[in-house]
């Protein structure tokens, strides 16, 4: 807890490999806050750090490819047979 | 998927069989892409998954969740299709084989690690995004991330896609990759860090740090 203070200050070179872990809350605490105290004086970061944020957090609206409609209609049509004459 | 859901595929609710297959197969696919070499051959995969699903649904004990019951049948069936084409390898070999430590950005980005002042620190910023209020997915950016997402290693595009496009926990993509969690982590941080780079390419935007120009190649430049 107290050796923290004897630690070189992060520089943002540093920031932008930390930061998946960072917002995985991932990070040892005494990093974290190492972390924490450089957004505070750091614009640049601060900015990295929303726009990685923004990244993960609007994909989820990406429309993800399904199999062929025949496929699956093809598959459910073998549950019907198939659970019917197991 | 509840306990209710489970009764309800043995009792051979079709409906319940359909909603499960909608809500998995663009995952599965996704996960079966990383073992074998084609599209087709990917949902093949998750067909024959299908398949012994709704033959094992009686023998499923509930030791684990459905979820990770059906994914661990898709990618031991995948790695067995992808064995006979002679690709397949655990996807934590592929995840080590495209780690090739890249930074994350640019260290051009940065002013020198001997510089003076500010070692390391920002010699562009990032500069805010013009991002509309209805977010990143839209405007045009939303073709640049999908084809940012495309153009990613198999398993960095494996790990963003079951985390952030499908909303998966770590947990859950750990156990499905069978990686490590600090494995987990660096693929996501790679792949997050790429389509950032690809949206801040398509925007422009970087400012000269206002604090400190006397390290940056422009003003060399202008010098010389």
């Amino acid at each position: 807890m107290t050796d923290e203070h004897e630690q070189p200050d992060l520089a943002c070179i540093d920031v932008v490999e930390l930061v998946t872990d960072y917002l995985e809350g991932a990070l040892p605490a005494a990093t974290a806050r190492r972390l924490e105290v450089h957004l505070e004086t750091c614009p640049g970061c601060t900015e990295y750090v929303d726009q990685m944020r923004a990244v993960a957090g609007s994909l989820g609206g990406l429309p993800e490819d399904s199999l062929p409609p025949e496929v699956r209609d093809g598959l459910i049509a073998a549950f019907r047979g198939f659970r019917r004459h197991p | 998927m509840t306990e209710g859901n489970i009764t309800a595929l043995r009792r051979g609710d079709a409906d319940a069989f359909a909603t499960l297959i909608d809500r998995h197969s663009p995952a599965m696919i996704r996960v079966a892409m990383a073992y074998v070499p084609s599209r087709a051959a990917a949902e093949e995969a998750v067909q024959e998954t299908w398949i012994a699903v709704m033959g094992g649904i009686d023998g499923f004990e509930g030791r684990s969740s459905l979820k990770t019951w059906i994914f661990r049948i898709l990618t031991n069936v995948a790695m067995r299709s992808g064995a006979r084409e002679r690709r397949s390898v655990p996807f934590s070999a592929l995840a080590d084989a495209e780690d090739t430590g890249e930074p994350s950005v640019d260290p051009d980005r940065f002013l020198p690690l001997d510089h003076e002042l500010f070692p390391g620190h920002w010699a562009m910023m990032p500069s805010r995004w013009p991002t509309p209020d209805e977010g990143l997915l839209a405007g045009e950016t939303r073709e640049v991330i999908a084809a940012a997402i495309a153009d990613l290693p198999m398993a960095q595009r494996t790990v963003i896609a079951l985390r952030d496009v499908e909303g998966w926990s770590s947990e859950e993509v750990r156990e499905a990759l069978e990686i490590s969690a600090g494995n987990q982590r660096i693929l996501l941080h790679r792949a997050r860090s790429r389509v950032r780079n690809a949206i801040e390419t398509y925007y422009g935007a970087v400012t000269a740090e206002p604090m400190d120009d006397t390290a940056t190649k422009e003003t060399d430049d202008r010098r010389a």
